[in-house]
């Protein structure tokens, strides 16, 4: 197995470019991508540690985070249709019902 | 030597792949970006020794939840969409926050090497081999040590999959 860091670096990457995505994008279903992005950056950090202390209990935390993802994209982009349907828009901009 | 020629295939695969998805104007290019880098992570895996976790990637994120981006993008109507602007004028919040979070794990990294070797120890060989390379481990752990989290995400997933059909459904 090759050190740590290297996975550590690389979780670091998808979940910095991940947060860039979600602050800059305005396409709200794009913003939802990278919070996908940034869930399996976590993922690989779980997993190297799994593989570091031979211990199977990261794989099975990352397979809770993967259901996560599955529910939040479910529900999200649930979400993103019923907000079109009103709006007719994508922008996150035009998203301030709640907003005072 | 190998190990770290797959590793880092993989690797420039998984970053260019997510590049390219925060920075693509169409959606569905973002989304078929989002898939390949994806699948570069479900590489990662399997070089890790994550079997089990490497088809989960495949079937469950790239086969389901993508699929799911992509029925969403085509109901809804893209050609507006990509006449107006599609980053926000945030570029330097997001590379102040960007900073702030590769400063924060430098840090880790920098007080991690000043410690006597507490914090990253290195891999024991015996540790790393001691992982059984296959399913059943998983299952075992998931279904005796995990059971309770695992049926709270199964509660979980139910909870979704309601709120998605009442999100989703037409107002009569």
């Amino acid at each position: 197995m090759l050190s740590i860091e290297h996975y550590l670096f690389l979780g670091l990457a998808l979940f910095v470019i991940g947060v860039i995505g979600v602050i800059t994008r305005r396409n709200v279903i794009v913003v939802l991508m990278s919070i996908e992005l940034i869930l399996n950056a976590v993922n690989i950090n779980l997993v190297a540690f799994s593989r570091l202390y031979g211990d199977v209990a990261g794989q099975v935390f990352a397979l809770f985070i993967i259901a996560d993802a599955a529910a939040e994209a479910a529900v999200g982009l649930g979400i993103i249709i019923a907000f079109f349907r009103n709006r007719e828009t994508l922008l996150e901009d035009e998203m301030d019902l709640l907003k005072w | 030597m190998a190990d770290k020629l797959i590793f880092y295939f993989f690797a420039a695969i998984a970053v260019g792949g997510a590049v390219l998805t925060v920075t693509r104007r169409n959606a569905v290019h973002s989304a078929i970006f989002l898939i390949t880098s994806l699948l570069a992570t479900a590489g990662v895996f399997l070089q890790l020794r994550a079997e089990f976790l490497f088809i989960v990637q495949i079937i469950l994120y790239v086969g389901g939840i993508m699929v799911l981006f992509v029925f969403v993008i085509m109901l809804v109507n893209l050609d507006v969409s990509l006449q107006q602007l599609q980053f926000s004028r945030q570029k330097w919040v997001a590379l102040i926050v960007a900073l702030a979070l590769a400063g924060q794990v430098g840090v880790m990294f920098w007080s991690a090497e000043k410690l006597p070797g507490q914090i990253l120890p290195g891999v024991t060989a015996a540790a790393a081999d001691r992982l059984p390379p296959n399913s059943e481990a998983v299952a075992r752990s998931l279904f005796s040590t995990y059971l309770l989290p695992f049926e709270i995400a199964s509660i979980l997933l139910l909870v979704a999959m309601i709120g998605a059909v009442v999100m989703a459904k037409k107002r009569t």
